[in-house]
């Protein structure tokens, strides 16, 4: 009685994943001549490059759900770090953003970077909501914006000195800490709460949805505010894990981001998909970018095997869904 | 006279324009508790348009809709079914990416915790509910957690006629619930609409299909060009006089005429 019909896709997406670490370790062996996942070291340094982008995709996953996209991760990310950065200075910050408030508790930071998100989250999703300009467009203006914003907020200078409290946040295992309690957080909100149930329903079929009394306008724009608040809880991490906020982070981890979501088994045609699946998605890139630079082979080419796997997902995805139809 | 207490719809000079076309032209409506009527006509004939006008989906040019004995303003779908009119439309209003359970309770989630959007669900209470729900109906669907897009049509069917059936609703449209069906699908169709007369919940049925009209309902509605011309008891007219008054032409042309 269990939900048996949904569980190959996710071991599937699994055993792909074991498959693509197995042929690196092989290829080590081979190549280098070193083992690839007995090292300590290089697993943890692949789990605290994707845990980054792995936030955002955690939201993305959400929207992606409701048959939407949201490109704006990366400029997101970079606006709430700048924001968040400059309330975040230490109280002996050499030419600091704003004199008035140095050393301020860390929390404070971390609410602005948050709200900053969870703002531009709310435009897109208002946007979407209630002019019908598709998400595409709509995430695509912010991601512009928001880039642009975040160079102009402190005409392009690097905001440094960040407080020690602060930049303890991303210290050590801390962010791969946050990555894994957003992602349990949010599989169980989809999984069991009328959020996650109305947010499957509005990408299945959102005439019925909205015929069955959803109110499809305020859940979408929950949904993007969620996506943004998470690109900003992206943003406060990694600058307090770079010590330093810049204008041009993040730069494509949107793209990261929704290559993750479509890898783990989320359906571009919305109603499908889970966490669980974007974790696992999250680690193959990890496992990708880390082997190749292991492997000592170009990143482009690395760009180039990220591009195809993408695509592949994507055609896997179209196929189950014609499938689908025909049954019907 | 009909005793205003057993009716539960009417309605009076209910009329529809768009623009110069007139698609429903001052219909007289009576619908009485626990009647099942069928509504027919050809293309065109105001049909869905009447039936548009009363569960919502559009507001009348002119005329009043009763409901419960109450005038009533309907201005979205979701107004009627508030008040009690639960209706199947032709292309199903069903998640295909949700279960039985969460497509039965969508937009009224049975709940453990009450917390806002991120209430928890209560998954058995809604799984037993709709295994009850189902077995009334006689339909099998071997596993109600499968996604209904998975599913055959007829019990995709059945699963939108259980949501509006199982709803204690006051009242049920049905517009051609059998039309994309094979037969043993539309038997088990027809089973659920034979069930909900026992329950005594009243049903309009919009339906091209004579014989099934003839086999389910009380009295027949006919409508042609916008305007109803005639409402008969079943048990006492016969397909050829229904037809007649479909197309307008004398009675007897189609005596030899297949209605069904």
């Amino acid at each position: 009685m269990f939900k048996r019909a949904n569980l190959p896709a996710e071991a599937s997406i699994f055993a792909v994943f074991v498959g693509i670490a197995v042929l690196f370790e092989i290829l080590g062996w081979f190549v280098v001549g070193k083992s690839f996942l007995g090292n300590v070291q290089r697993l943890e340094i692949i789990i605290l490059q994707v845990c980054i982008f792995g936030i955002i995709a955690v939201g993305v996953t959400q929207v992606i759900i409701t048959s939407g996209i949201d490109l704006s991760g990366g400029a997101v990310l970079a606006l709430s770090a700048m924001v968040a950065a400059s309330f975040a200075q230490s109280a002996d910050a050499f030419a600091p953003i704003f004199p008035q408030f140095l050393g301020l508790p860390i929390i404070i930071p971390i609410v602005v970077g948050l709200s900053v998100g969870a703002a531009c989250g709310w435009i897109n999703g208002a946007i979407t909501a209630y002019t019908g300009i598709p998400s595409f467009i709509a995430t695509l203006g912010m991601l512009v914006t928001a880039r642009a914003v975040a160079v102009i907020y402190t005409e392009g200078q690097p905001i440094y000195s960040l407080s020690d409290s602060f930049t303890a946040i991303g210290s050590g295992a801390w962010p791969v800490l946050i990555f894994f309690i957003v992602a349990v957080i949010f599989h169980l909100l989809l999984k069991h709460t009328v959020y996650g149930k109305h947010t499957y329903a509005i990408g299945s079929n959102e005439r019925a949805a909205r015929v069955a009394g959803i109110n499809v306008r305020r859940h979408k724009i929950m949904v993007y505010t969620i996506a943004g608040s998470l690109s900003g809880l992206a943003g406060v991490v990694m600058c307090s894990r770079a010590t330093i906020a810049q204008s041009g982070m993040g730069t494509m981890y949107e793209l990261d981001a929704i290559s993750a979501v479509v890898i783990g088994g989320t359906s571009l045609f919305g109603g499908r998909g889970r966490i669980t699946g974007t974790v696992i998605g999250v680690c193959i890139l990890g496992v990708i970018t880390s082997g190749f630079t292991f492997l000592r082979i170009d990143f482009y080419y690395q760009e180039i095997v990220k591009g195809m796997i993408i695509v592949g997902a994507v055609m896997l995805d179209q196929r189950r869904q014609a499938q689908r139809r025909l049954r019907a | 006279m009909n005793n205003q207490d057993d009716i539960i719809l009417r309605t009076e000079n209910l009329t529809k324009r768009y623009g110069g076309v007139h698609a429903l032209e001052e219909a007289n409506f009576t619908l009485k508790k626990g009647e099942h009527v069928a509504i027919v006509g050809d293309n065109g004939a105001g049909k869905s348009t009447f039936v548009r006008q009363i569960t919502g989906v559009e507001q009348p040019s002119s005329g009043d809709i009763f409901f419960e004995g109450q005038r009533v303003e309907f201005n979205s779908p979701l107004e009627a079914r508030e008040a009690g009119i639960e209706s199947v439309f032709q292309d199903l209003a069903l998640c295909n990416d949700l279960d039985v359970p969460s497509n039965l309770f969508l937009g009224r989630e049975e709940l453990l915790f009450k917390f806002g959007p991120f209430s928890i669900l209560d998954e058995k209470k809604m799984m037993q509910k709709a295994k009850e729900v189902l077995e009334r109906t006689a339909i099998k669907i071997p596993n109600l957690s499968n996604h209904v897009g998975d599913m055959s049509g007829g019990q995709r069917q059945c699963v939108a006629i259980s949501r509006s059936a199982s709803f204690a609703s006051k009242l049920i449209i049905m517009d051609e619930p059998t039309a994309a069906l094979g037969v043993q699908e539309t038997t088990q169709v027809e089973n659920i609409i034979r069930g909900l007369k026992e329950q005594g919940v009243p049903l309009i049925l919009i339906s091209h299909n004579l014989r099934q009209v003839f086999n389910l309902v009380d009295k027949i509605w006919v409508f042609r060009r916008g305007r109803i011309v005639g409402e008969v008891i079943a048990a006492e007219t016969d397909g050829n006089e229904i037809v007649s008054m479909i197309t307008g032409m004398q009675d007897g042309v189609h005596e030899k005429a297949s209605y069904i």
